[in-house]
Formats: C-alpha cells, structure tokens, sequence
C-alpha cells in the first residue's frame, strides 16, 4: 500500500474517528512524522505504537513483544530497537516478522548467491554448539560452576570432533 | 605491521592507477560473514569476543594465500594507529572506535583486509585501484573460499549468509566504486545522478562511509540489495551504471573548460595558491582545496603536480597521517598550522621534481 502523501510504501496506518466517522489513513515513515503521528513515540513508545497502529496490527504486536530468541535470548523488540540480530538463530525464530522486512529492504526472499561448502557440512554440529556456549554463559551467570566446566568440555570435545571428524 | 612505514606510502586505493583513474578512484568489495557457533558480536560477551578472535586469528595466519596478511590486534594498537587504518580504508570507523577483543589482518599492498569483530565476526574486503569491481570479486571470492575451507560460516539456504543487521543477508556483499566527481559538483548536476541512483536502488555516501558528508567531492555508489540477486548481478548493476556516471563527469567538464575555461583556471589557481601559501589549514579545506587541483591537473590548466602527487597530498593531510608524519600528537590548532607547512613544503618539493 502506497502512502496517501507521496509515493513511499506507507508503514503507518491509522483510524480516525470524528464524529462517529470511520476514517482510515495511511502514510509512510517520513510524512507520518511530518503529521507528527511518530513524534511522540519517546514519550511512551508502546502506548503510542498501540494506538497509531491499526488494532490488528496492535495485537501482533502485542505477540511480537513476548516473542524471544530461545538460543540467544534476545527479544524481538530489542532486535527492532537496535536493527541487529543477537546470534544466527534469531531468522528462523523471527522468521515471521522478519520475512516481511527482508522483502521491503531487497525487494527478494531468497537467496541465490555463493554457497559455502564446508558450512552445509558442518551446519547440524554448529547449531549444537551455539546452543552449548548459550548454556555455557547462563550457567556462568547463575554461578553454577560445575555445569560451566561440564558444558565447557562438552563444547570442546565437540569443536575437536568438528574439526577432525 | 610497521605502522610508521605504512603511514609513509599512498596505499593502493589512492595508487591512482588501473582503468578510469582519473574520475574512478578505487573500486572495493566487502563480504560479512559470521561464525555459525557463536552469537553475533553484539550480543557476544567479552570471553566469547577474545575466542572468536583467537580462532580466526590462527585461521588468517595460517591460510594459504598470496599476499600474506599480517595481523593488527586493534585493541592494543593505539588509538592513533587505529586512526591511520581508519583513514587507509582498511578499518572502519565502528571497528576503529569499538571496544573488546578485535583486529584486522592486512595484507603488505593493502588489497586486502578482514576485519575481526565488527558488526559481524568477519568482514574482508579486498580494493583495487581504478575501476576494477570484477578483479576486486575475484580476489574476495578466492579468499572467502580460502578461509571457508576451515571457518564453519552462518548460513541458511533460504537467506544465504546470516548477518547481524538484515541489511546485508544474503550475499553479504557491498560492492562500492568511489569516484571523484568535481565537475558534476561545480554544475550543479550531482543531486541529478543522486536522484537517478536512488531509483535503482544504489546508494551514495561521502569518503569515509556512513553518515560522512562528501568531502573532497568523493563520492562512493555501493549497492544496498543483498538478498534475492547473486554477487555477479549486484556487481554487474554497479559496474554497468558506472560507465554513465564516467561519461556525465566528462561531458560536465568539457563544458566547464569550453564555456567558463577563466572561472575554472581561476579556482583551481587560487585552490592551489592557498595551499602553496596558507599558515592555517583544516582537513576540510584541504580536501576542498586539493579537490579543484585535482581536477585541474586532469584539465591540464596546471603541471606543477601529478595525480599521484595529489593523492598523496589527500592521504597525508589526514589528521592521523599528519600526526604521524610529525612523530607527535597535535591538537586541533596544532594541526592546523602543521598540516599548512606540511603542505607548503610538499608543494615545493613536487614543483621541483617537475
């Protein structure tokens, strides 16, 4: 959907009700700020996102807001505020929302380039020991010592085996 | 790496040589790449950083490649010499200024270079002088074969090479051309091609990259799609728009020396008056300044310089390179009049071997 102003793909979307009129508006990133429909966002960023968005859109968000990356830990809503994913993981447990993005940014949703060999090989193992090292830094952080020097061999019987097998 | 020496030299993106080089300063290819078994460097802690750097440090060291990369662990090195890489091209500003285990591998003719710990665990880049996009690929191609061989990559078959920011899954790759477009600039013509770029999608950016204004009327085309299209059709988008860009320039300074030949002559004249003469001088006059020479030595209205001369000039004026060249550190005013009697001496020098 294009916004009303220009010719941007419009990403705001909102419902005004006047009167007991139903008016539904859309505009993109920029002309939305020129409306001053973005610039309260410091003020109370979800209130704000809740009513400018549309109310179905709202309870995605809602859903998006609990969505976590189980490898990483990171949460959906700390990769939108920061624009950086926390490990490999977080494009299959943010597929949903990502996809979409993905495809406004490259216009594409595939990829088509190089493939690396050695890494489709080795993939299934790596997947293991991301996991592992996330295990290894939770149990450092609760200071449950034991499980950190079991994980942290496990992880380098692993990476050996990686490298030799 | 013998960060004196370094600093001594023009680098191969300022060699002002290979196709174009008049108007195609260099040409430079960044391929991103992560490690599959370890989170991204954002979200890596100190420990993790200080292994991912360890293994890929021994993976670089021992790879076989031609030219041999030799590595700078940037959180030791100070922050002067992480300054000098940042001007060379080879480091970037972020990996410069961030913190923890990082460092850069680079090779002695400065081709190449793989970044540790930047945004993403890997970013190599590999920059020829003048327009050479398909030589660059070749080089970057090879190594991350090289380097693929023992270095287990994020990658998904759907989304290709996984990357911190979504911006550059997929390939991973940023193919950029940095070009000197002065004339364009002095007619008023470059928001036109701006524009034009902006609609195929392609970005333009200042010198040094991001957020940097174009100074010096430097101004580097990269591509902003990276998943969807294979590395030969991104490269193959850039290179094909190029030769239009090239052509623009050209014409804009034809018809500049045709119909204002007195008011160009005098620009550059002045430009390079104020350089032979000024006490004080800014990085950012210079670049102004160094920027009509460099157009006038391309128009042949001066001879007093060559084109290496001149590039030579841009490198060395940089406050980092300057401070080196002094062999101390020199505040901002200090700078100022140092960089005016640097480039008071140099000029005389040049003019002579001319």
């Amino acid at each position: 959907m294009k916004c009303q102003t220009c010719d941007e793909t419009a990403t705001v979307h909102m419902t005004e009700i006047v009167n007991g009129k139903k008016r539904e508006k859309h505009y993109c990133q920029d002309c939305a700020r020129k409306q001053q429909l973005l610039k309260q966002q410091d003020l109370n960023l979800t209130a704000i996102l809740q009513s400018v968005i549309g109310q179905n859109v709202g309870e995605a968000t809602k859903e998006l807001a609990q969505l976590t990356c189980p490898t990483c830990g990171i949460k959906y809503m700390e990769f939108k505020a920061a624009g950086r994913c926390g490990c490999p993981d977080d494009y299959v447990a943010f597929r949903e929302p990502l996809m979409p993005l993905l495809e406004r940014i490259h216009r594409g949703r595939r990829h088509v380039g190089k493939i690396p060999v050695h890494a489709l090989q080795h993939a299934a193992a790596q997947t293991v020991l991301l996991d592992l090292r996330q295990q290894l830094r939770n149990a450092v952080e609760r200071e449950a010592y034991e499980d950190a020097a079991r994980l942290r061999d496990l992880i380098r019987q692993k990476e050996h085996a990686d490298e030799h097998g | 790496m013998n960060m004196d020496s370094l600093t001594q030299s023009n680098g191969e993106w300022l060699r002002a040589s290979g196709p174009e080089a008049d108007i195609v300063i260099s040409s430079r290819i960044r391929l991103a790449r992560n490690l599959s078994s370890f989170p991204f460097t954002n979200r890596a802690t100190t420990h993790q950083k200080a292994e991912i750097e360890q293994s890929l440090k021994a993976r670089v060291e021992k790879l076989d490649f031609d030219p041999r990369l030799e590595y700078v662990n940037l959180a030791a090195a100070s922050p002067l010499d992480r300054q000098v890489l940042v001007e060379r091209q080879l480091v970037s500003r972020e990996l410069a200024n961030s913190e923890g285990p990082r460092g850069v591998a680079v090779a002695a003719n400065e081709i190449i270079s793989i970044m540790i710990n930047e945004e993403d665990h890997i970013r190599m880049q590999v920059i020829r002088s003048g327009f050479a996009l398909d030589d660059a690929w070749q080089d970057a191609d090879r190594l991350d074969d090289k380097l693929e061989e023992k270095v287990p990559y994020a990658f998904s078959e759907e989304l290709g090479y996984l990357t911190a920011c979504p911006t550059n899954v997929g390939t991973g790759l940023r193919a950029s051309v940095m070009l000197h477009l002065p004339a364009l600039v002095l007619s008023k013509q470059i928001e036109k091609v701006f524009r034009a770029l902006q609609k195929i999608n392609l970005a333009v950016r200042g010198l040094y990259g991001e957020g940097s204004r174009a100074s010096g009327d430097f101004y580097q085309i990269s591509n902003q799609v990276t998943l969807g299209k294979s590395e030969t059709q991104i490269i193959n988008e850039i290179r094909d728009v190029i030769p239009q860009i090239i052509a623009y320039e050209r014409q804009a300074r034809e018809t500049l020396t045709r119909d204002n030949r007195p008011q160009v002559l005098d620009r550059v004249k002045r430009a390079f008056g104020t350089l032979q003469n000024a006490a004080m001088m800014t990085s950012e006059e210079t670049m102004d300044l160094l920027s009509s020479v460099r157009l006038g030595v391309n128009l042949h209205l001066i001879d007093d310089i060559d084109i290496h001369g001149v590039n030579e000039l841009f490198i060395h004026t940089q406050p980092a390179h300057l401070q080196k060249l002094m062999g101390k550190e020199l505040d901002s005013d200090e700078r100022n009049s140092e960089r005016a009697r640097f480039l008071r001496n140099r000029l005389r020098e040049l003019d002579g071997l001319n």
